[in-house]
């Protein structure tokens, strides 16, 4: 029984490590979606896009580890900042299935360019020498890279915590989000705000891309899989809302990592009645106002 | 008005003739676009007349599609294949439609998402049942029989091609049926405005849990034509990515013609049809004429024909 207990503890360091990427994925969709008021389906192809980049840089090219990732962000920030002013920017005023649909279309334009550039197959790149190893947790080895991650994911959070409630550009993100028009009447720059925001939100993708290139598999077809997952987690806490996808982000990763030892054959489907049940019972997510 | 009914009897006898003329190729092209006509107009009856974007249509789709190939794994009969294909869609549709139907916009959307996504899990989990991600295999294209009365060999693609043909055409008629009739009428109206219509004594929410329904049923109808195709059924059919086909398709074709999704269905098959001739990265391609699409026309292909070029012809 002891043994048992064991095992779920050290599930939950595991799956607290996967909640991570997800709540990098998840916080970027929800803060689009919060702002600019567009669901957007690509936005797990950015997280893709930033896998691949970091991929190319370091396991390709050699670069620092650290550097790839910096330099990773910038591609990608560059990548939302074409698609937000060619694209998004059109789409706002636009019904809810054309703008699905568009950034539908982005899916597709994304995984088959990454197919053509990188090839289909699936790529793992070498862990950073200085993360080799592992602590020893309750009798089981517990990799010091998922120790990093857990608290690169918690600093990111308290990160967005700090920029959007202390810095005046964070003000500015609440208002803007709040009552557009209004926000605009005493005088934000709306267009610039949005495109601020798209490519920030870009760039956190990207990191939670990045910082998986070392553990986790590099193939096309990961921002599809990844983004249904942020879809649930951002539905948990309630469109739009912050708090609420970091809270998702770890009721699914923990889910998830429970299901693969306790209950395999649906592992998938749980977190998807626990999307449905919020759904019904409370809509506005476990956080919605 | 003539002009239209002469075009439609042309294309019907078109493709009542198609047979003699074209190799397996085209008809087995054919069907997949008669299927996902089937399957798009289905959906067009949510999206289009009553003003819900289901993102989980591939579920039903799934379920017609499982359910007809476990019959024909048992019971060699073509049809008993369908008609369990559809009931199952239908069925599925009516007890998730319960619930999908309390929201409306994005949160029916997410919710329809999730209850989709719940029967892909299945179709790719549930090995006992589903045979995982292998899918179901050896599924014989069984043939069209009536007990006592007649039985026709559907080995031959022409075969099929015909039953598929026929059945897709009068389920095409049935919709056009209801989506002009009172039913069809109420639909819209609860789609321009949902209170005017509950003012008017009209149960809004069992309206669209009936359209849901109805679209689950077509859903159906559409899977239980893939497994005598193709002789397999695999868990991708059930993902949330096939869910946006008849989306697409849809918007493609235009979502406020009743010809729409046809149109769209035809216009994506030879789309691909084209581009993989070039590259086998046709997607690209496709996701950019889907992006120029809702950027530039959307009214879809059928307004933009009949309501921009059609004039030009007339002065």
């Amino acid at each position: 029984m002891g043994n048992m207990l064991e095992k779920l503890l050290f599930q939950t360091l595991i799956g607290l490590s996967f909640s991570m990427y997800l709540w990098l994925l998840a916080a970027g969709l929800t803060l689009v979606f919060g702002v600019l008021g567009v669901l957007n389906f690509a936005h797990g192809s950015l997280f893709m896009l930033g896998a691949y980049a970091t991929f190319t840089f370091y396991g390709k090219i050699g670069l620092n580890f650290w550097l790839s990732i910096f330099l990773s962000l910038l591609c990608v920030g560059g990548i939302g900042l074409i698609l937000e002013c060619l694209f998004f920017r059109r789409i706002y005023h636009i019904d809810l299935p054309y703008q699905l649909i568009l950034t539908f279309g982005f899916i597709l334009i994304f995984d088959d360019l990454v197919k053509i550039v990188w090839g289909g197959v699936a790529m793992i790149p070498p862990m950073p020498r200085f993360f080799e190893g592992s602590l020893n947790i309750l009798g089981r080895p517990f990799p010091y890279y998922n120790i990093f991650i857990i608290f690169a994911g918690i600093f990111v959070a308290l990160l967005l915590w700090f920029v959007l409630e202390k810095t005046w550009w964070g003000r500015t993100i609440r208002a803007s989000a709040s009552d557009r028009e209004m926000a605009s009447a005493i005088g934000i720059n709306i267009p610039i705000l949005f495109t601020n925001v798209f490519v920030f939100a870009a760039m956190l993708a990207a990191l939670g891309g990045a910082l998986g290139t070392p553990v986790r598999v590099v193939a096309p077809g990961i921002g599809t899989s990844m983004i249904i997952q942020a879809f649930v987690i951002t539905v948990i806490g309630g469109l739009g809302n912050l708090k609420g996808a970091f809270v998702g982000a770890l009721i699914v990763g923990i889910l998830t990592s429970y299901g693969i030892l306790l209950f395999p054959i649906f592992e998938l489907f749980i977190i998807f009645v626990v999307m449905a049940f919020v759904l019904l019972v409370k809509p506005e997510g476990l956080f919605g106002k | 008005m003539k002009l239209k009914y002469f075009l439609l009897g042309a294309l019907i006898l078109f493709l009542f003739i198609l047979p003699i003329f074209s190799g397996k190729y085209i008809l087995y092209m054919t069907i997949h676009i008669l299927l996902l006509s089937v399957f798009a107009l289905g959906f067009n009856l949510l999206l289009g007349y009553t003003g819900l974007l289901s993102f989980g249509q591939a579920g039903f789709f799934a379920i017609g599609a499982y359910a007809c190939a476990k019959i024909l794994l048992v019971t060699p009969s073509l049809l008993l294949g369908t008609i369990v294909g559809v009931i199952s869609g239908g069925v599925a549709a009516l007890l998730l439609g319960y619930l999908c139907v309390r929201h409306t916009r994005i949160y029916f959307s997410m919710l329809t998402l999730s209850f989709g996504m719940m029967i892909y899990s299945l179709a790719w989990k549930w090995r006992e049942v589903t045979g995982g991600d292998d899918g179901l295999v050896g599924i014989p294209r069984a043939p069209f029989k009536i007990p006592g009365i007649l039985s026709i060999n559907m080995n031959p693609m022409e075969n099929y091609y015909y039953y598929v043909l026929v059945i897709s055409l009068l389920s095409i008629y049935v919709l056009y049926r209801i989506v002009h009739s009172p039913f069809g009428l109420t639909l819209k109206g609860i789609r321009d405005s949902e209170n005017r219509v509950a003012y008017a004594g009209i149960s809004v929410r069992n309206y669209r849990l009936l359209s849901f329904t109805i679209a689950g049923l077509y859903a159906g109808l559409a899977g239980s034509f893939l497994p005598p195709l193709e002789n397999t059924v695999t868990p991708p059919i059930a993902h949330w990515t096939h869910s946006a086909e008849p989306v697409m398709v849809t918007l493609l074709g235009g979502i406020h013609t009743f010809s729409g999704p046809m149109v769209g269905s035809i216009i994506f098959y030879i789309i691909k049809d084209i581009i993989v001739r070039y590259t086998q990265f046709w997607l690209v391609w496709f996701g950019a004429i889907i992006v120029f699409l809702v950027l530039l026309f959307r009214g879809g292909v059928v307004i933009f024909l009949t309501e921009r070029i059609w004039p030009l012809f007339k002065r």
